[in-house]
């Protein structure tokens, strides 16, 4: 971890802290008696600053939706711990869990799996609503409204079904149902993957925006690094179920450490130096 | 990593050693309770005498004794699993023979009726539906639709009345039974033809009635994959739409309708009571429903198992296609 | 190849080109949706061209054009030749002669592009067959190669192996070998790296540039992020609701953009901080340069520009009229009033 960062860190105390989190999943097929391991996180020390943007990178397969699971109390872990507002609750049961539950929300890649097409959009964000707490159905659907209106929904949609809407409106719905309950920690499991670049520039705006006027603390987990680079606070590498590299964003890119890490970053696609010239303005 | 092929190949037989332990355990529980609830249906197979005033109780005593049927339940049942295992399966009151000899005669009876009729309406089944599948939403398929639902809606009991019907009218089949009077005398392929004559009404019927929910579960399956992306990519490639049909949408279409086939296998021998007894044919049908009347209840117990040896072997069936079908079923995940 | 439908050509040696191209998707009870509009499009022998926009430009439902594989409902109009071929008016049994043969495409997603009960050599296989007569040996050689010339190094795995069995980069390979093994004149990727890590998405296209190498098939690339075409297209043309706004060579217009659009979706890509030819970091940015607003369902009688709502650069007639397409230099194309500004 890298000094400096973890010196800064360390003078507020972590929102989420996970220390020698271990996860294997075991494969078997119907009729073989022979099954297989995958090690999906190996003593993983992770820690997420409040109020800060902290993203979390990897290829495929390195363990990051795993993780992401596992901090959101979706997923059990085999070992290790979890810190979370002082209280350690990788052990907790479900009944004790609940009223956490509304402070870590998770939102998915899939956007269209993830909202149940039956309902109208202003209902899938009155859903959460609903199971919290008790008010009455104006109540509800005006909270609905006003939070599709904060992340740039038309208030007008309220009753289209998430079919109806692009992948962009849908991750949006996605963040208000997620924002609904104000947790204060939002968890982004490659929820801009599959997006246009200029979907994704707009989504990311909208929580840099969400995150300073709610204060809250957004995991952002990608596979690509130019994609966060650019409004990340902290980064995390990611590799076969390790954490290789953690520390702020500057460090990580300026002085990367890990094979892995110069990996991601060779790979990153730009447009060449010599086009970056013109790009201020027009014509040259 | 692939797990090796080895292992692979010794466990089927692990496997069906697995299967065959809960077939058994199966088996048993289905002839307990079946024992149970017979012995619990008022009345027994004597009762009748004991309507007659010219048999005295003392013979229906006599004759109750002599054939167990005074014994309390649990010695009962020993005593039937002990006549299992030496091959008799219980012995039958009205036919004075044992049970297994009876049932294998009538189980081959309805064994010919019932896989003919579910060949044929398979084979029927099958390509229809594929070719309503692709013709969705046109006259063809609509035609179909509603033939099927016409006949689905005509219970199986009006479907072979109206079927015996118009044979009696027109004399065009020889009506009841399995086979004519004088079989025996008959050349080889006239008893054949008599045979074949016999069968076409109950067989009729029972694809009849099959063929409307085969059909749409056809077409239903076909329908969803026709909608996935692999096959408008296949058709971007060049393949013609005939081995769009069947070599692509079809096999991927195919496990919920294996499924079904195995249902089918399994109801083989409890499927055509109803048509059995209206064409007269001498299969299982008519002999468990005298025994049940008469309470002949070794015979029942014995078609009960008899149906439920089938019913296992349709699913054991169903599971091992599923995975010679299916890949995803069979290998592992990369 | 001179036929009675074909057209005279001033450029002899055009592979592709399409002339006026609109269509219209049928919408039960409602007005027809527009998809694309007048689309003028030409690709050379061996050339590789892009062609740029976000989702509801039009982009797929070019490419499903040009394949023949829109629905029925589908209102065409215009014209497609291939090598001097119109194939606006031709039977099916025509086109499946053209398909994967001549004209492959590579679709999204290859895990779903592919049977989940047929191994990935036989579906290979069934594209040759499809075309050719031979034998199963012949077959199996010829698949072989392909999935080699995709960059395959385990290729008897490969061939055995069902789709579900395969990882995404290897899933992308299998489509590509598809794609090529009939030795097409053209070849269509639409968003062949959408699903895949940014560390395949090089491998995928430097696979697509041997094929270009090694065939000389043209390569028409379709996708939504700019950086994936420098230093890998030819020519660029950008799309923008159903209209090509801007068309010309790749560093001539990543250099210097004319339509605000172009210059909006450049400004997209994330500006490295170079340190001594490394990349040290991004332009931190409190705020991403987004383009406002979102490609909605634009209105078909609607006159004036479709990008409109959203342009920084836009002025009073922009609303009224629909830019006509110019020249500004030879080879270059925009549809703006105020290019350039």
């Amino acid at each position: 971890m890298g000094t400096e960062a973890g010196a800064t860190r360390a003078l507020q105390p972590a929102l989420m802290r996970a220390r020698g989190l271990g996860k294997r999943y075991v494969q078997r097929t119907p009729f073989s008696q022979q099954s297989f391991a995958i090690e999906a996180l190996v003593n993983v020390d992770f820690e997420i600053a409040p109020g800060c943007l902290t993203a979390l990178v990897g290829e495929s397969g390195s363990g990051k939706s795993t993780l992401a699971s596992c901090l959101a109390m979706i997923g059990k872990p085999d070992s290790g711990e979890i810190w979370f507002e002082g209280n350690e609750i990788s052990h907790w049961s479900k009944r004790k869990l609940a009223p956490l539950r509304p402070k870590i929300q998770l939102v998915f890649q899939d956007s269209a799996g993830a909202l149940d097409p039956r309902f109208s959009a202003a209902q899938i964000i009155e859903e959460p609503l609903e199971i919290q707490r008790r008010e009455s159905r104006q109540t509800l659907r005006a909270r609905a409204r006003e939070l599709m209106e904060e992340v740039g929904l038309s208030p007008d949609w309220a009753n289209r079904s998430p079919l109806q809407l692009s992948g962009g409106q849908r991750q949006r719905l996605a963040i208000a149902r997620a924002i609904a309950l104000k947790p204060s920690l939002l968890i982004l499991d490659e929820s801009l993957s599959g997006l246009d670049l200029s979907t994704q520039a707009q989504i990311l705006n909208l929580l840099l925006d969400l995150k300073a006027a709610r204060s809250l603390t957004v995991l952002l987990i990608s596979h690509d690094l130019s994609l966060v680079g650019q409004v990340a606070d902290f980064v995390a590498v990611m590799h076969q179920g390790r954490i290789v590299e953690s520390a702020s964003t500057r460090q990580v890119f300026g002085s990367a450490q890990h094979p892995q890490t110069c990996k991601l970053l060779a790979s990153v696609r730009v447009l060449e130096a010599a086009f970056q010239t013109a790009r201020a303005g027009g014509r040259g | 990593m692939m797990p090796s092929m080895t292992s692979a190949v010794k466990s089927p037989i692990r496997y069906l050693e697995r299967r065959a332990i809960h077939a058994i355990l199966l088996l048993l529980g289905a002839s307990l309770l079946s024992f149970l609830f017979s012995s619990l249906a008022p009345g027994s197979f004597f009762d009748e005498m004991k309507l007659n005033p010219q048999i005295s109780p003392e013979t229906v005593a006599a004759l109750r004794s002599q054939y167990g049927l005074d014994q309390p339940l649990p010695v009962r049942y020993v005593r039937w699993v002990k006549s299992v295992l030496r091959g008799e399966w219980g012995y039958s009151f009205a036919y004075n023979q044992p049970v297994r000899s009876l049932l294998m005669v009538r189980a081959r009876n309805t064994l010919l009726l019932t896989t003919l009729a579910l060949a044929l309406a398979w084979l029927i089944a099958v390509p229809i539906g594929v070719w309503i599948a692709s013709r969705r939403g046109r006259w063809d398929d609509q035609l179909a639709s509603a033939s099927t639902s016409l006949l689905l809606s005509v219970p199986e009991l009006v479907l072979a009345l109206g079927l015996l019907y118009l044979v009696i009218r027109t004399h065009a089949l020889p009506v009841g039974g399995m086979v004519s009077t004088g079989f025996d005398r008959l050349g080889s392929w006239e008893q054949v033809r008599d045979l074949a004559a016999h069968l076409i009404v109950p067989v009729t019927t029972l694809v009849l009635a099959s063929l409307p929910i085969l059909i749409r579960h056809v077409r239903a399956s076909m329908i969803e994959v026709l909608q996935a992306p692999f096959i408008q990519a296949a058709r971007g490639h060049g393949i013609s739409r005939s081995r769009l049909l069947f070599c692509y949408a079809l096999p991927a279409a195919a496990n919920p309708l294996i499924s079904l086939f195995g249902l089918s296998v399994a109801g083989l021998l409890s499927g055509s009571l109803l048509v059995e007894v209206i064409a007269g044919w001498p299969g299982l049908g008519p002999l468990l429903l005298e025994a049940c009347f008469s309470r002949d209840i070794y015979v029942v117990i014995g078609v009960v198992m008899a149906s439920t040896m089938f019913m296992i072997l349709g699913s054991l069936l169903a599971d091992v296609m599923l995975v010679v079908a299916d890949p995803r079923v069979r290998t592992d995940h990369a | 190849m001179s036929t009675p439908n074909s057209m005279p050509s001033t450029c002899a040696s055009a592979l592709l080109r399409v002339r006026g191209l609109t269509v219209n998707y049928d919408a039960r009870n409602q007005q027809p949706v527009p998809a694309l509009r007048q689309v003028d499009l030409e690709i050379a022998p061996g050339e590789i061209v892009g062609i740029l926009g976000e989702s509801g430009s039009g982009k797929s439902t070019l490419a499903l054009s040009i394949l023949g594989l829109l629905p029925e409902s589908a209102q065409v109009e215009g014209s497609i030749f291939l090598e001097g071929e119109n194939l606006s008016s031709m039977a099916e049994s025509r086109w499946a002669a053209i398909r994967g043969a001549r004209i492959a495409m590579i679709f999204q997603e290859p895990g779903l592009s592919l049977s989940p009960v047929m191994r990935a050599g036989d579906q290979i296989g069934e594209v040759i067959r499809a075309h050719r007569n031979g034998s199963s040996k012949q077959r199996k050689q010829e698949v072989q190669s392909a999935l080699k010339d995709a960059g395959i190094a385990d290729v008897e795995r490969i061939y055995r192996a069902y789709p579900h069995q395969l990882s995404g980069g290897e899933l992308h390979r299998v489509a590509i070998a598809q794609a090529l093994v009939c030795r097409p004149a053209l070849v269509i990727a639409d968003e062949p790296t959408r699903s895949l890590d940014v560390t395949m998405q090089s491998e995928i296209q430097n696979a697509l540039l041997d094929i270009n190498r090694k065939y000389g098939s043209a390569l028409l690339f379709i996708t939504h992020n700019p950086a994936l075409l420098a230093g890998f297209a030819d020519r660029v043309l950008v799309m923008y609701a159903g209209r090509i706004v801007e068309a010309g060579p790749v560093a001539q217009m990543y250099r210097g953009p004319l339509h605000p659009y172009t210059r909006g979706l450049l400004q997209l890509v994330p500006e490295p901080v170079m340190h001594s030819g490394h990349i040290s970091g991004f332009a931190r940015r409190e705020r991403l340069a987004a383009i406002p607003g979102s490609l909605t369902r634009f209105d078909p009688l609607g006159r004036g520009c479709a990008f409109e709502p959203r342009c920084s650069a836009r002025t009073a007639n922009c609303q009224i009229e629909s830019p006509e397409e110019i020249a500004p230099e030879p080879d270059r194309r925009v549809s703006c009033f105020n290019y350039g500004n």
